[in-house]
């Protein structure tokens, strides 16, 4: 395996990702995902690859549009602010069948907001924002070590299906240090037929997403949902912990996940019995691991203001018995509050 | 005898070869519409031509090719 | 026979959607000979706007991609940063989408220095859209969104991108060209030429700002618009070389 290191989260993320082969990064700096546009400005000359430094998310993100149609692996990383101005380009990603990797280091919101971790990109980045209908696929690692597992696997993912693959850490988890075994270095296996690289001896590419006819129009969504669909089908993840006997299940994803392990282990030894769902995927959300789960509570705990319990609401069998807990503005809940809130969900129950 | 090639159908009857052929005699608005219901230009005097390909190079549609006999 | 003209068979059979008399259609047109001429077919990618042109990607038998209003120059910077040196990638845009939606992106490419060729289609107009203002309308100038004609202390003067382009240090190359003339068509077949064999030197950003008639948005027959080029457009808009590395002291 590959070396054992002990690394910033942000640091880990852009270096798996040169060992994934992305050798073409280009970014607007944003906290608290800025250390990943410093780390790849640094190590870029070394790996003979390009690093832009973009005026705006605007603008890299359809840098990394050109790039990937060139067939070669290429990656932003900003914040929420910043997504929200590349939205359009997931837009244009998702249809045009371009597989670049997007970082969202999560950040408070809305509007300019602050710096530590937050979850309040989910509607932005799961249900897309963009325009019309498209899905992207949205990984959420809970560790350095995850993050430095998972972003290979982005890329691999993006180049599988020809979508955009966006993973979303946060400030918590971009800046913690952590021990991590990062992954063997590789070279990018190049095999498409799709790709604009001059059209010497073949027929030439055209990559568009302009219309020509509502009848052509349809015809080109029905394609793009067959993708998203067979996606949906076949990608979904997630870690179940200690749910086969528990009353209470939390869902979790990110920081938050990690503090509810805490929350679980006190619970377990205060005779509460208390599991987790942690999606791995908010997109395609993780339904298969709530379909079979009926006769259980769940508490959803977010940093934002209830939005990822919206899909578990309609992953449940019943919603009724799907509760909320959120912190908001940067504030992170410690184990402790989680498990006062579960203490107070039980004895609510048992009435 | 040079020649003239107009491609019926690709014409929009912006009447820039009309307009800029230096002869001025060889090239004429025809009468017949095409599909899209523009008139394209006829060549009516083509022993004139010197195959000098102005109408050729300022048709936006590159609708017009232009020949040269070289047989004399 | 000797061929003194014939349709370069890079474009395609699709019937060009542009109107009649309209400056795209010639624009190219020269590319596409440009191409022919120089055996570039094989080594271009070309980045198409949103706009009049939006569909020139099914004209061309070239590598072509059609990208999101204004971030052409975006999209060409990741393009042409991961190909080899030899290959040729242009970018093509309109007013709307050079100069509103991605003023940012066209500057900043200037501003870098990229290495592609951008062609700038300049006839003071949004096309496509039905004929709104564009920064580039003339004062006075009539259009869907300055009925009474275009007012300086309302929606401000129009802005010279050729000059403004040049004026930018990664810039290595700029010209204002027009094709409402013979001489002038065969002028800016000239610059792009040029323009593009500095890219395949490796130079710097390459500017070409084409002054272009737009019959159905200025509501004139054809041959009127060329005579609106010549006698209103030159005056707020000046052929000429604006940088150049052939010219000292610029």
């Amino acid at each position: 395996m590959g070396e054992k290191l002990f690394m910033q989260g942000n640091e880990a993320l852009a270096e798996s990702a040169i060992r994934a082969g992305c050798k073409f990064y280009c970014g607007y700096p944003i906290t608290p995902s800025s250390e990943i546009a410093e780390y790849y400005a640094k190590r870029m000359p070394e790996e003979n690859g390009v690093f832009i430094q973009a005026e705006t998310e605007v603008a890299a993100f359809n840098m990394i549009a050109g790039a990937t149609a060139t067939g070669n692996r290429a990656m932003t990383a900003t914040s929420g602010p910043g997504f929200s101005l590349g939205v359009e380009a997931m837009s244009f990603m998702a249809a045009a069948g371009l597989p670049a990797v997007i970082v969202d280091v999560m950040r408070p919101g809305p509007a300019d907001g602050d710096i530590l971790a937050a979850q309040g990109d989910y509607f932005q980045v799961v249900k897309g924002g963009g325009h019309g209908d498209y899905n992207t696929i949205v990984l959420a690692p809970f560790s350095v070590q995850e993050m430095a597992d998972l972003t290979p696997q982005a890329f691999e993912l993006a180049e599988k299906y020809r979508n955009p693959v966006v993973i979303v850490s946060d400030g918590m988890l971009a800046k913690m240090m952590e021990s991590v075994e990062l992954p063997e270095k590789i070279e990018q296996k190049k095999n498409f037929d799709w790709t604009l690289t001059g059209a010497k001896g073949r027929k030439h590419n055209v990559i568009t997403t302009c219309a020509t006819g509502p009848e052509q129009w349809e015809q080109f969504n029905l394609e793009l949902q067959k993708k998203f669909n067979t996606i949906a089908a076949n990608e979904q993840r997630w870690e179940a912990y200690q749910i086969e006997d528990a009353d209470f299940i939390i869902v979790a994803f990110g920081s938050v996940a990690r503090i509810a392990l805490s929350t679980i282990k006190k619970a377990r030894e205060n005779g509460l019995k208390v599991g987790m769902i942690r999606p791995i995927t908010l997109w395609p959300f993780p339904k298969k691991a709530f379909a079979e789960l009926k006769d259980k509570d769940f508490l959803v705990v977010e940093l934002n203001a209830g939005q990822m319990v919206e899909d578990v609401k309609l992953a449940v069998p019943d919603k009724e018995r799907v509760f909320f807990y959120g912190r908001l503005g940067g504030v992170t809940p410690t184990p402790d509050e989680l498990f006062n809130k579960i203490r107070e969900l039980y004895a609510k129950n048992n009435q | 005898m040079n020649s003239v090639k107009i491609n019926f159908e690709l014409c929009k009857e912006c009447e820039y070869c009309i307009n800029f052929c230096p002869k001025q005699t060889i090239l004429k608005k025809g009468e017949r519409l095409n599909k899209k219901g523009y008139y394209p230009p006829e060549v009516v005097d083509i022993e004139s031509c010197t195959a000098c390909g102005t109408c050729a190079r300022v048709c936006p549609e590159a609708a017009i090719e232009v020949y040269k006999d070289v047989t004399l | 026979m000797k061929v003194i003209y014939e349709r370069p068979k890079i474009l395609t059979d699709a019937y060009f959607k542009y109107c009649g008399g309209c400056g795209h259609g010639l624009v190219n047109k020269i590319i596409a000979e440009i191409l022919e001429e120089e055996k570039l077919q094989e080594k271009t990618v070309i980045v198409w706007p949103i706009g009049c042109s939006v569909y020139a990607d099914k004209y061309f038998n070239v590598d072509s991609i059609c990208a999101l209003h204004g971030r052409a120059p975006a999209v060409a910077t990741g393009i042409k940063r991961n190909l080899p040196n030899d290959n040729l990638v242009i970018v093509y845009q309109g007013d709307g989408d050079l100069v509103s939606e991605g003023m940012s992106e066209i500057i900043h490419s200037a501003i870098r220095g990229e290495k592609f060729t951008v062609i700038f289609i300049n006839n003071a107009i949004y096309g496509m859209t039905g004929g709104q203002m564009a920064p580039t309308t003339l004062l006075g100038q009539k259009t869907t969104t300055s009925p009474y004609g275009r007012k300086e202390e309302e929606s401000g003067a129009p802005v010279n991108m050729a000059e403004l382009i040049a004026n930018i240090k990664g810039c290595y190359y700029s010209e204002r060209v027009a094709v409402n003339s013979p001489r002038n068509i065969l002028a800016t077949k000239r610059a792009i030429k040029k323009a593009f064999n500095y890219q395949l030197e490796g130079k710097g950003l390459c500017f070409i700002e084409v002054l272009s008639q737009c019959p159905t948005g200025w509501g004139m027959k054809p041959l009127k618009t060329l005579e609106h080029v010549e006698k209103e457009m030159l005056k707020v808009y000046p052929l000429g070389v604006f940088k150049s590395p052939e010219v000292k002291n610029q």
